[in-house]
């Protein structure tokens, strides 16, 4: 009788640990709102973590969202010409490319760049003790760790988002151009008449909830980190792992949110 | 004056500390002894205040520490960790100055700069060593600059966790001098946890002996040698047998 429990014990002790976890992951993000809010700031590590997160994020971004934009216009030609729809493709690249996979692609590349890098360093100052070395030395690890790396990767996204989108568009003009016979200047036109301001803007918000997301389980799980190499390992992959899974959760949300009619 | 009242602190089952009671008078160099894994460093943390005791009474001047202030409070001690605990993303000067670049001590870079070189020096490093970044250094230079951050900022108590760990004896032995030429010319309290004979002889004023969650033996430094305490006389002698039990 007892054995043919198992498998539910195994259910209920799976699902206790994840909203465990999700409980966590709520306070922790309460507690990074709040510090952020409040005094002391360290406006030096901000800057160096846009640079790190923002600028070098740039050529990931950029080169994902060239090839996808390429991709894309190819795609949609040989799915319209089906129907003979080819005309389309300005602009269904570029609201693709806007509303959906300039923030998500970039979102997930950054996740997959940032979050490990940032779970990686916490973790392993965590294991070396300099965090402990923080708290000795009256600094906040909250303040002086997280808040930087959050503030950083939200007003980084939503720029790396806006490249991204325009060298995505790009890159489907590259391709629509020289090789689906499309005129510069009509592709140009279609692209730009047909975008509107929100189809921007709603992507840009992505952009910054994906970067909220992003830095904020890359500080958890490296705060959270086990002791060793292996508990680091563990923390980054987690990291990335959680950050992707959330932001393509927070997509559907935030979609069906500004757009569902 | 640092004191413990009957502390305690379980981590799931396993009751780390089972109700320590020690004291160090200020100015005094207490070194705490015993085996790996009887707590000494969660000891040492929860006087800090990063882990906090279940039960128990730790004040420091008075001060109940769970109740001060924490920056107040965390600006009397410096620290030298185990590892060393260098910030590896900054160079050896920031690492030291750490604590005068921000916050409540804040001073002009320069200055702070100037203080950092200072301690440096004072911990027998020479001004060179300010630019190089941690993962540059030795083992027993890493312990030096951890050494100098710990009292960049004239803290009033010092704790040295394992501060000869890793290095060798001839290094061991210069770490345990400064250790106590610091501590002496500073006036500091010191808090050291180690199983290092030889530092226990340098550094101590008097020694506690932590075993199975409570202090042994306590007493000055002189009357270790001759204490008829089992624990401490297995300890002393590095015998297998006696009342600790070794695992072979």
């Amino acid at each position: 009788m007892t054995a043919l429990l198992f498998p539910f014990a195994a259910v209920g002790r799976t699902t206790l640990a994840l909203l465990a976890e999700i409980g966590r992951v709520t306070l922790y993000a309460g507690r990074t709102l709040g510090h952020i809010l409040r005094p002391p700031f360290y406006p030096s590590a901000l800057v160096s973590q846009l640079i790190f997160i923002g600028w070098l994020s740039l050529p990931v971004v950029g080169l994902t969202a060239l090839f996808t934009g390429g991709a894309l216009a190819l795609q949609i030609f040989a799915g319209g010409s089906r129907f003979n729809a080819e005309a389309v493709v300005p602009q269904i690249v570029a609201i693709g490319i806007v509303r959906e996979l300039g923030p998500v692609l970039g979102g997930l590349m950054v996740a997959g760049r940032v979050s490990a890098a940032i779970a990686a360093e916490i973790g392993t100052m965590k294991v070396t003790e300099q965090i402990d070395a923080l708290v000795t030395l009256s600094t906040n690890p909250m303040k002086y760790l997280t808040v930087p790396r959050v503030l950083a990767a939200t007003i980084s996204l939503p720029i790396l988002v806006a490249v991204g989108d325009i060298i995505g568009i790009f890159g489907g003009y590259i391709v629509s151009t020289t090789q689906l016979g499309f005129n510069q200047a009509v592709y140009l036109d279609n692209t730009v008449d047909f975008l509107e301001t929100w189809d921007v803007t709603s992507g840009l918000i992505k952009g910054a909830v994906f970067g909220f997301i992003v830095a904020l389980m890359g500080c958890y799980h490296g705060m959270a980190s086990g002791r060793g190499a292996r508990g680091v390992g563990r923390a980054t992959t987690n990291a990335v792992v959680s950050a992707s899974i959330l932001i393509l959760a927070a997509n559907y949300l935030l979609t069906g949110l500004f757009f569902s009619a | 004056m640092i004191t413990l009242a009957s502390v305690h602190k379980s981590f799931g089952p396993k009751r780390v500390l089972r109700g320590v009671d020690l004291t160090a008078q200020k100015g005094e160099s207490v070194v705490i002894i015993g085996g790996s894994g009887t707590g000494k460093s969660v000891l040492l943390k929860c006087i800090l205040g990063l882990i906090r005791p279940d039960d128990g009474v730790i004040t420091v001047n008075g001060q109940d520490v769970t109740r001060a202030d924490r920056d107040e409070f965390l600006a009397r001690f410096g620290m030298l960790f185990q590892g060393g605990a260098l910030f590896d993303s900054m160079t050896v000067w920031q690492n030291v100055a750490f604590r005068l670049l921000r916050g409540a001590q804040k001073r002009p870079k320069a200055e702070a700069r100037e203080i950092a070189v200072e301690k440096l020096r004072r911990v027998g490093l020479t001004p060179d060593v300010a630019d190089l970044y941690p993962s540059e250094l030795s083992g027993g230079m890493q312990k030096r600059v951890g050494l100098a951050r710990a009292i960049a900022a004239t803290p009033e108590i010092i704790f040295f966790d394992e501060p000869t760990t890793g290095l060798d004896p001839i290094m061991s032995g210069v770490i345990n001098e400064l250790i106590r030429e610091i501590v002496v010319e500073m006036g500091v309290t010191a808090m050291t946890i180690t199983h290092d004979m030889s530092s226990v002889r340098a550094i101590a004023d008097k020694v506690a002996m932590l075993h199975d969650g409570v202090i042994k033996w306590h007493g000055p430094v002189a009357e270790m040698d001759t204490a008829e305490d089992p624990y401490l006389r297995q300890f002393i002698s590095g015998s297998a047998h006696g009342p600790i039990e070794a695992v072979r």
